[in-house]
């Protein structure tokens, strides 16, 4: 079980981590969202001892990770970043891991066939193409046997056979018992993978819930219009207090209909006063229809209300000119 | 690639849970870590080869051109000084690559990330660094002393005919054994520079500056207190023990000079074990 409490994260004046607390339980995949600079790798970092907190606890069954002894048997971490020596084989980074733990070498070549790197494990790593990267990192997360997973973006640069791989694998592990955490910004996969969301934006803790809360949390706020008097009907809609945004790609207006009317995704209005608001100003509908949120929509949702707030308060802008030194 | 294997590999547990892996575990991996990087290997090589075959070549030449148009005053210093003359070229040479590679040593970890696995795995830190000096100190005394004793049997036989000079002489083996210890100590004390600018080039700069560049500014300086700074320099004091013969007015003697140079390292590895401490990685 992984312990978030009060966990702050300061980069100069930049706030990174602001006070985030969360537990990560143990026998379900938790996914951890939030935008890019939102802190999610600073988080992971700051509970694997690399970066120093600025306040507050992470621990792992208690512990602090600089505590446990023979952390990657209790740990395994995949980050962001890459971790390996190009010049160095996938054997030879696993083996000095397996070695500063007490672990076989036989651990070693186990892991290399779990990964699929048997063949290549004598390369030098840095001839790997990115799918190989992530499946040696994958199996420098899983050499020690750890119980708890921290995953950061590890479908990254994966062909859709590692995705599904990635996402058994992880699955596999929940269903055993163990703590996942796995963070991504691929909402669709989430939406298949974790049980359960932490939802993070500017370093504050937006959601805590399990992925059918979050969903549903959103859900029936969004309405597909399509109108041939698009400009109109946003003024309307923004004159009765929604929202009114040009549907974006892959919103499902689909290519090929380019003699069509514009397509609008309308928040904050239900669908029946936007048709009431249309007729009263007759402007003219092709298409009305409710939307069910998918955890997409419900994300974008989320942390676009907190970067709003980020905006209303004055520390704002000052946070944001020094974006991209989380790493 | 196997996407069906994960869940029948991961029912093998792995077995001893919780006893802490020792100190020699973290060697061991220190160990694996040096010989599995190309560059690395290469780079000691390097230093064999130009050591000795610098002092192999120089000697060749002096021997050579003995008694040239510009030859006497050359002559006669190699003359005074055979041992001098013997270590000078190739170890002046060599010990850039020593410098060099000191730095990589550590840099290279920030450079290629590698360190955030290192520090997952040894989360307390500074038993990693010790263990690399561990490793890196042994390996570097083994081949520096090969080095040494080859460079000094292979100088002094190609000038046998000029001048002979033996291991049994004064201060002859003091100062072989010594260059070892010499290139030894500069290794770690790299290693340290690299542990605190944790950049490559940075760190190179650095380190070469320290070793070729500040003896000649600290020479530029008023006399008196110029000679005193000189004289307790890194590499000025360092050098000293492996140098038969003391100069005039030499402030400290041959294992004063490399107590110095050692306490020089020992201050930087504490700063660079307490910036390791402090510091994200």
């Amino acid at each position: 079980m992984i312990e978030v409490r009060d966990l702050t994260k300061r980069f100069g004046p930049k706030v990174a981590v602001d006070h985030l607390s969360f537990t990560v339980q143990p026998g379900r995949v938790t996914g951890f969202l939030g935008p890019n600079g939102a802190g999610k790798s600073t988080t992971m970092r700051l509970i694997l001892g690399l970066d120093h907190a600025s306040g507050g606890s992470a621990t792992i069954d208690g512990k602090r990770y600089a505590e446990l002894s023979n952390p990657l048997r209790t740990v395994g971490a995949l980050l962001e970043a890459n971790s390996v020596h190009s010049g160095r084989s996938a054997r030879n980074h696993l083996l000095f891991l397996a070695q500063t733990q007490g672990l076989p070498a036989s651990r070693v070549d186990q892991m290399l066939d779990l990964v699929g790197l048997r063949d290549v494990a004598g390369k030098r790593a840095g001839s790997y193409s990115l799918g190989m990267s992530q499946r040696l990192g994958v199996a420098a997360a899983l050499l020690g046997d750890p119980e708890i997973l921290l995953l950061d973006e590890p479908v990254n640069g994966l062909d859709p056979e590692g995705v599904l791989w990635i996402r058994n694998l992880m699955k596999d592990l929940a269903s055993r018992g163990r703590t996942v955490l796995v963070s991504s910004h691929l909402m669709n996969e989430m939406a298949v993978t974790a049980d359960h969301l932490i939802v993070i934006g500017r370093g504050r803790l937006l959601a805590d819930a399990s992925t059918e809360e979050v969903i549903a949390r959103g859900s029936g706020q969004s309405v597909r219009v399509r109108t041939p008097d698009p400009d109109r009907l946003t003024a309307l809609i923004e004159a009765e207090g929604g929202k009114a945004l040009p549907a974006g790609n892959g919103a499902g207006n689909g290519a090929g209909n380019g003699g069509e009317a514009p397509v609008l995704t309308v928040t904050g209005v239900p669908a029946a006063r936007i048709g009431e608001l249309a007729a009263s100003a007759s402007v003219v509908l092709h298409e009305l229809t409710p939307q069910l949120a998918t955890l997409e929509d419900a994300f974008l949702e989320l942390t676009s209300d907190s970067l709003e707030f980020g905006h209303l308060t004055t520390a704002g802008p000052a946070r944001e000119s020094t974006d991209g030194s989380t790493r | 690639m196997s996407a069906t294997a994960a869940p029948s590999q991961l029912e093998s547990r792995v077995t001893q849970p919780g006893r802490s892996a020792g100190f020699g575990h973290l060697v061991l991996a220190e160990w694996t870590k040096i010989r599995s990087v190309r560059s690395t290997m290469w780079t000691l090589l390097l230093f064999v080869i130009i050591t000795i075959g610098l002092t192999a070549l120089f000697s060749w030449l002096s021997v050579s051109h003995w008694t040239g148009p510009r030859a006497p005053a050359r002559d006669a210093a190699i003359l005074a000084d055979p041992v001098g003359f013997i270590f000078g070229a190739g170890i002046g040479l060599g010990q850039l690559t020593i410098c060099v590679l000191g730095v990589l040593l550590i840099t290279t970890e920030y450079s290629t990330g590698v360190i955030r696995a290192s520090l997952l795995a040894v989360p307390r830190r500074y038993p990693m660094l010790a263990a690399k000096i561990v490793v890196f100190g042994v390996i570097l005394l083994v081949l520096a002393e090969l080095v040494a004793f080859g460079s000094f049997f292979v100088g002094s036989a190609i000038l046998h005919s000029r001048v002979v000079v033996a291991l049994s002489d004064t201060g002859v083996l003091r100062a072989t054994l010594g260059a070892g210890f010499y290139l030894t100590v500069l290794g770690i004390f790299s290693l340290a520079v690299g542990s605190i600018i944790r950049h490559t080039a940075g760190g190179i700069s650095i380190t070469i500056g320290v070793v070729l560049v500040l003896p000649i500014l600290a020479g530029l300086l008023p006399s008196s207190w110029g000679a005193h700074i000189n004289a307790y320099l890194p590499q000025q004091a360092g050098s000293l023990v492996y140098k038969v013969h003391q100069s005039s007015g030499q402030l400290l003697s041959a294992w004063e000079g490399f107590g110095v140079f050692c306490i020089w390292t020992v201050l930087l590895l504490g700063a660079g074990t307490y910036l390791l401490l402090r510091r994200d990685a």
